[in-house]
């Protein structure tokens, strides 16, 4: 394999992970809540971070996208650190962040929220393309943008990151608290933007959604990724992934 | 003649009008210490300072460069726009991380050097500024005399305001900061810069104070403590309109003068206290001010 060579960081993107996180620590306050996070993601693919409440999932989107107080370690991504970058350059290199919160902007319309994020890079979808995925949004245009059901505001906080040309992507539980059709449909959404190219790190409690979605599974606890399951072995692993969600 | 309750007609529109170019000043001040304090969390003390260097810079323009009113309308709040952009990259920034108490702290000891500076080198007695040659005289209306500079004041600041509402309201760059407002850590983590929206936000807010500065200087006389007594009115406008409110702060500032105005008339025993008494009222009935939201 070409890792033997010393690697420039044009030829380590493009033969390495797109994302490599190493020694990932991170801090609320006082509260060190990361204690030293080891993952990788490769280009094209759908990673999930599982693991019990307060477990550091959240945390770790967060200090990946540069958004907590304090951070240290190792972040890189596509060949560039981005442990000392804040985040309105990380989100410049192509990363797009959908909160657990979803973060509609109640101050905004619907309209003002799909074209708040600007554009990072060329390649994003056009307006009409994410009304074809999320047709809802189109007919509440004009409505404030938390007059949205929790779908809705899902579909808007997933469609508005496309429009801009990210192309990792961020996504912090997207079916939290939605009902079985809305699930599906956002199912079916990251696989389609799996098929398009798109890299994804998915947080997830429902992994019977996730494995419906992701190559491989990260298990964090306590701050740490305590062990990976490629989807394809999530079977024969299952109990042991029960006794790590405590389910 | 006829007269209103025993007012005669010419005694109620004078007042009226001086009530209306009051709230014109309230509204545009206020407006500025909403928009500050939207976004930066920081009631800006030295407001009335800088609405003050607005009608110095003004008088300076005029005297030592022959610059005259019209474009130091536009030059004034520019400079004095440009002042809060410093003291927003210099001092602001580096406590916009502890209590926003110290930001309070900071621009009310702003605001006491900037008008010693100016009370030491022009004294307290005030300098004259002649209204603009194309705003002097007025014209009889029938059941009043309009100066004309005074209706320009109105008219100035109505579109001003307007304008600014536009520029919040309906604009991208109005969305920026109506989003950087609501979640600024999020908006950064969309590409946006913050930081330098944090400090065009705060010169364009002093920049509106430099603004009706320069309005004010044909009216009163170019005073160092012109400021300090206004503005202390101006906040109790903006307690009654609720803080980060745009159109509040419009709506209550035009209002409110022309409460004051009518009060001279009807009861001007209260004049220069009724806005403090609706303040006292409003605090007690909607403590977040009557377009605030409650927190
Ligand atoms: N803003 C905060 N301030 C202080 N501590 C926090 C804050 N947010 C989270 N924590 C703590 O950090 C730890 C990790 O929280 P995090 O939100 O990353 O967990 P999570 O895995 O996303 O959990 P969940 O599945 O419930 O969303 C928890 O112990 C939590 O209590
Ligand atoms: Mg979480």
């Amino acid at each position: 394999m070409l890792t033997e060579a010393a690697p420039s960081p044009a030829t380590k993107a493009d033969t390495g992970p797109m994302l490599e996180v190493r020694g990932l620590e991170a801090w609320y306050g006082e509260s060190h809540v990361l204690h030293g996070i080891d993952f990788d993601v490769r280009a094209g693919e759908v990673v999930t971070l599982l693991g019990r409440n307060g477990a550091g999932k959240t945390t770790t989107l967060k200090s990946i996208m540069g958004v907590i107080g304090k951070r240290k370690g190792s972040v890189v991504l596509e060949g560039t650190e981005t442990i000392g970058l804040p985040s309105r350059a990380i989100a410049r290199l192509g990363m797009g962040y959908v909160p657990e919160e979803r973060g509609i902007y109640a101050s905004l319309s619907v309209e003002e929220n799909l074209m708040l994020p600007p554009k990072v890079r060329d390649g994003g979808l056009s307006v009409e393309d994410i009304f074809t995925l999320f047709p809802n949004i189109k007919e509440r245009l004009k409505s404030q943008g938390t007059k949205l059901s929790g779908g809705e505001q899902q579909m808007l906080a997933i469609g508005r990151i496309l429009r801009t040309g990210a192309h990792f992507l961020l996504l912090d539980e997207p079916t939290e608290g939605l009902a079985p059709v809305i699930i599906d449909q956002i199912g079916a959404t990251i696989r389609k933007l799996k098929q398009d190219g798109y890299t994804i790190i998915l947080v997830e409690q429902n992994f019977r959604f996730a494995a419906t979605v992701a190559d491989r599974h990260y298990v964090v606890e306590q701050g740490k990724v305590i062990d990976m399951i490629p989807n394809d072995q999530l079977d024969a692993n299952i109990d042991k992934l029960h006794g790590y969600l405590g389910v | 003649m006829f007269e209103l309750l025993g007012i005669p007609p010419q005694a109620l529109f004078g007042q009226v009008l001086l009530g209306l170019i009051n709230g014109s000043f309230y509204a545009i001040l206020s407006l500025g210490l909403a928009v500050i304090f939207g976004l930066l969390n920081i009631i800006n003390f030295s407001h009335g300072a800088q609405y003050m260097m607005g009608a110095f810079v003004a008088w300076m323009c005029l005297t030592y460069l022959g610059i005259n009113y019209w474009a130091a309308l536009l030059l004034a709040p520019l400079i004095v726009g440009a002042t809060g952009i410093a003291i927003e990259r210099l001092l602001l920034k580096r406590i916009a991380h502890v209590d926003h108490l110290y930001g309070l702290l900071l621009t009310f000891g702003l605001a006491l050097i900037i008008q010693g500076l100016f009370r030491n080198q022009y004294g307290s007695s005030g300098l004259p500024y002649q209204i603009p040659a194309e705003l002097r005289g007025g014209v009889n209306l029938g059941f009043m005399f309009l100066p004309w500079y005074r209706g320009w004041v109105v008219v100035a600041s109505l579109i001003v305001c307007l304008a600014t509402w536009f520029l919040i309201e309906k604009t991208r760059l109005g969305a920026y900061l109506r989003a950087a407002t609501e979640n600024p850590t999020l908006t950064q983590a969309f590409g946006i810069n913050v930081p330098l929206l944090v400090t065009l936000t705060y010169g364009f807010g002093v920049a509106l104070a430099g603004f009706a500065g320069v309005l004010a200087a044909p009216i009163y006389s170019v005073n160092p403590n012109m400021g300090a007594d206004l503005i202390i009115v101006v906040f109790a406008v903006v307690v009654i309109g609720g803080m980060g409110s745009i159109l509040g702060a419009i709506v209550t500032g035009f209002s409110l003068g022309l409460i004051e105005g009518l009060t001279k008339v009807f009861y001007p025993e209260a004049s220069a206290t009724v806005i403090f008494i609706i303040m006292v009222l409003v605090l007690l009935v909607r403590p977040a001010g009557l377009f605030g939201r409650a927190a």
